[in-house]
């Protein structure tokens, strides 16, 4: 059984909510303790309700789990909903003077805190999120020096009295604790180590500078607006170019025109603005110009949920644009994995040319995680591809899409003499002519068309296929892909606990699709189950056309939040009985 | 890194010659507009490596085709967020953006206005034949009421787009208007535009001669005036460019409606440009900075 503790605090955007939440993660990070978390919000910035979940422990935390061992509701609303998730050993930490809890369970440690007599609450108006936290930490048996530090940083902006005063706060809720309250029974194991903790949109812009990115460009749209806020507030640092266009389409041909003039271009944004760069895509591909864009999805379609998650883009990402064309999708595992895949997604696209589609998710994007620090290399290999930048031969000699076997045409960087060329959206002979007119040409026209496809071939080489996590045989196969892959393998855990035999295919490449390693794998399992957050199956769909391979049963969730352990476990037991072939889990509480 | 290979002052029109020669309509206004630009480069000695030119979609954005440089053939109504994301990466290239007005005031109006307001140091020229013609003669943007389209069969009820008007409130710092068939004049806006230091807007009268039959070379020749012939017109006076774009008619003025020249390019407000272009520098983070955006996480 993995150790693990985890804090939910909740109240009305606007409450702070996120500030406990950055200081709980600052603090369990030094102490060497993993974490991970997810904030449940609304699209609204003042009110209705939010709720963060911190899940830490001494060991990898690949999920939040929906269980709760302490509760802090900064709000009558929040105690309402979350108390009753309050198992025995669990506490519910609030103002005295604000919230009357309901009934909680057996076993449940009440701790109201006199707030109006710790605190001077006419001035600090946050003055209970604070005493909390302190009371918190006594309570988990982690000590009080680590806060003082933490707090010192968080509010390092403010005026000495603002950080003293907080200070004091913190020390009194924390001897409060101390003196009134029972301590958790089983205190977290602290290690030496330290971790970096970091948001999957951090880990994208960051693994993306890494990979040598020079120029970025978005129009804001959630849940991707993380990655244009670190390049714009790290860009002068990073010295890349970081430019807020007026729409979807503006940026993806602003960051194909970076390309094409020789520097690695990103943007990012979520469905609605992948929509409208979907002509971009295809442009990218025919005037063979890689570029790298992030999709952050959310629950669709239209605006749909903003603020929820879902793995609902897929076919809209297999589909973009119109046309035949070559292009490589990867959905990132973890929010580790956001910082890994950008440098390996930039040569892929730098070496075939071509656009390169980032699958993650709100998850991902908006969760957070603690990362080895050493995982967030900044010195990875650069593969820029076949590009000219030296002088060359007369222009009539250089053909900016000369047909060869791996389809890729040596590109050259405008602005050295003898190149000149012209790169085009319309169908073009080898030399950038357009075959769309006077010259139209049906055999050229095919010999271009394969020319770019052969590309696939080369990328599909140059991706690993997927690997199978546990035993090699088992009663059961998992299969997802991108974010699911952190609660899928603790549900294989909790169920290899209950003496079920599992084991976990993750796709991280989905296109170009390994398909014979995947056949190779599935054609041996026993019972299959494919699991996304997603209403139709839309991999399942994608696996089948690509392999004809049809699952035993599926496990999908599309209420906009993501799967707990727990829900897939569940599942996976429901489905072995044979009671059914498709489990849609409740989410168990409204957040 | 770039050199030069042609010696100073021998950049000639065959240096700019395409490799195709260009599949217009015979009489096209565009002919006009790419001679133009070919003297003015010429004139200039800018060489052909140093320039990359830019369009959308239609007859007219077929002309990257037609002149030697780093040509650039996007989508509809695309040309000018790619030119801008050209021009961000290596600021050093001469970056020109061809297009017809049903490019860059329909489809494209939203990235027209936005480009401007930026100005980014790039040379806008619009062939205007206020008519689509690659899609065989509907309505644009810019049809004059009552004109009868393909899709106007009954005469165009929606009042035109004012180009020079737009480009003016949108803060356009460099706003002109050219004439295909007044070749020497268009030549010297060119080269002015190019000259600029910043978004340079030219909107170029380029009949069509299939698909337009009102706004003729005939209808324009004895109507434009040009700007550069009344001593009085002053260019740095917004009102004055303003009132001027008004006109219409039996009048329509032609050359440099207005310019100023106190306000920086997007390249000079970007500190980080200033080592050069971003395409020639290092792209590896160095290791103190990397360390710097791990510690904060920390």
């Amino acid at each position: 059984m993995r150790q693990s503790f985890s804090i939910g605090i909740g109240g009305a955007a606007g409450q702070g909510v996120a500030t406990p939440g950055d200081i709980f993660a600052k603090i369990f990070s030094r102490r060497g303790l993993h974490l991970n978390a997810y904030n449940a919000y609304q699209s609204i910035i003042r009110g209705g309700h939010t709720f963060l979940t911190i899940r830490t422990g001494p060991d990898n935390i690949p999920t939040t789990n929906g269980h709760l061992d302490l509760l802090i509701p900064l709000n009558q609303d929040t105690a309402d909903r979350h108390l009753r998730l309050l198992t025995t050993g669990g506490a519910c930490l609030f103002n005295a003077d604000l919230i009357k809890p309901g009934q909680s369970a057996d076993g449940v440690q009440l701790c109201p805190l006199p707030v109006s007599k710790l605190a001077d609450i006419s001035r600090n108006k946050v003055a209970q999120n604070t005493l909390a936290i302190g009371a918190a930490l006594s309570m988990m048996g982690i000590g009080f020096n680590s806060l003082e530090s933490v707090l010192e940083e968080q509010f390092r902006k403010k005026e000495r009295a603002v950080i003293d005063e907080n200070i004091a706060l913190a020390r009194a809720g924390y001897d409060y604790a101390t003196q009134n309250l029972k301590p958790f029974d089983h205190a977290l194991s602290l290690t030496d180590a330290r971790y970096a903790v970091l948001s999957g949109n951090e880990a994208m812009a960051m693994g993306a500078a890494a990979a040598g990115l020079k120029f970025y460009c978005a129009y804001p749209m959630s849940p991707a607006t993380g990655v244009l806020h670190w390049m714009a507030s790290h860009a002068r640092k990073a010295d890349i170019m970081v430019r807020q266009v007026e729409d979807e389409i503006g940026v993806i041909n602003m960051a194909i025109g970076a390309a094409h003039a020789g520097v690695r271009a990103m943007c990012a944004t979520s469905g609605g603005g992948f929509a409208l760069m979907s002509e971009g895509l295809g442009l990218s591909a025919q005037a063979e110009i890689p570029v790298v864009v992030i999709d952050c999805q959310r629950a669709g379609p239209s605006t749909g949920v903003p603020t929820k998650t879902e793995q609902g883009d897929l076919w809209q990402m297999l589909g973009a644009a119109f046309g035949d064309y070559p292009r490589v999708i990867a959905a990132p595992l973890d929010i580790a994995d956001c910082f890994t895949l950008m440098p390996e997604i930039f040569n892929i696209t730098d070496r075939f040319q071509c656009p390169g589609i980032v699958l993650c998710d709100l998850l991902l994007a908006e969760g957070r995680l603690s990362v080895d620090p050493a995982v967030l290399d900044f010195n990875p290999a650069i593969d820029r591809g076949e590009i000219i930048t030296s002088n060359g031969e007369p222009h009539d000699k250089y053909l900016r899409y000369k047909i060869t076997d791996s389809g890729v045409s040596p590109r050259v960087i405008p602005g050295i003499p003898g190149y000149t060329h012209v790169v085009s959206s319309d169908e073009h002979d080898e030399d950038g002519i357009l075959i769309s007119d006077a010259y139209t040409n049906h055999a050229k026209r095919r010999a271009m068309m394969e020319k770019r496809m052969r590309k696939m071939d080369g990328i599909a080489a140059s991706i690993p296929p997927p690997q199978l996590r546990g035993p090699a045989t088992a009663d059961v196969t998992l299969i997802g892909w991108g974010s699911t892959f952190g609660v899928i393998d603790e549900a294989c855990e909790l169920l290899r606990e209950q003496g079920i035999s599992v084991n976990h295919l993750p796709i991280r490449w989905l296109v170009p699709l390994h398909a014979d390693a995947i056949l190779d794998i599935l054609n041996n399992a026993l019972h299959t189950i494919i699991i996304e957050n997603n209403f139709s199956g839309q991999f399942a769909r994608y696996l089948r056309s690509e392999t004809s391979f049809v699952a035993t049963g599926h496990i999908r969730k599309y209420d906009g939040e993501p799967f707990f352990p727990q829900h897939i476990v569940d599942a996976v037991k429901e489905q072995l009985a044979g009671t059914t072939t498709l489990s849609i889990p409740e989410h168990e509480v409204m957040v | 890194m770039a050199t030069e290979i042609i010696p100073p002052n021998q950049i000639t029109m065959a240096n700019f010659k395409g490799r195709v020669e260009p599949d217009w309509c015979p009489g096209c206004g565009d002919y006009g507009v790419l001679a133009a630009v070919q003297k003015a480069l010429v004139e200039l000695q800018i060489p052909q490596h140093e320039v990359a030119t830019i369009s959308g979609i239609g007859c007219s954005s077929n002309f990257p085709g037609f002149i030697e440089t780093y040509g650039m053939h996007t989508l509809h109504g695309r040309s000018l967020p790619v030119a801008t994301g050209v021009k961000m990466a290596n600021h050093a290239l001469t970056v020109l953006v061809t297009g017809g007005d049903g490019d860059g005031f329909g489809i494209g109006c939203g990235h027209f206005v936005h480009a401007m307001r930026r100005n980014v140091d790039l040379t806008y020229m619009v062939m205007d034949n206020q008519i689509y013609g690659l899609t065989t003669g509907q309505t644009s943007p810019t049809s004059r009421l009552a004109m009868k389209t393909k899709t106007t069969p009954f005469g165009n009820v929606e009042r035109p787009v004012n180009p020079i008007a737009l480009a003016l409130a949108a803060g356009a710092t460099y706003v002109a208007r050219g004439f295909s068939a007044e070749q020497k004049h268009l030549t010297e806006l060119i080269k002015n535009a190019i000259q600029h230091k910043g978004f340079s807007f030219l909107d170029i009268f380029s009949p069509c001669v299939t698909y337009n039959h009102d706004n003729t070379v005939q209808w324009f020749k004895p109507r434009v005036k040009k700007l550069e012939d009344n001593p009085a017109y002053d260019s740095t006076n917004f009102e004055a460019a303003m009132e001027k774009s008004q006109l219409w008619g039996d009048e329509i003025p032609i050359g440099k409606f207005y310019e100023r020249t106190d306000v920086p390019t997007l390249t000079e407000l970007e500190p980080v440009l200033n080592p050069g272009p971003l395409v020639h520098q290092n792209n590896r983070i160095p290791a103190p900075v990397a360390k710097s955006f791990i510690d904060e996480l920390m």
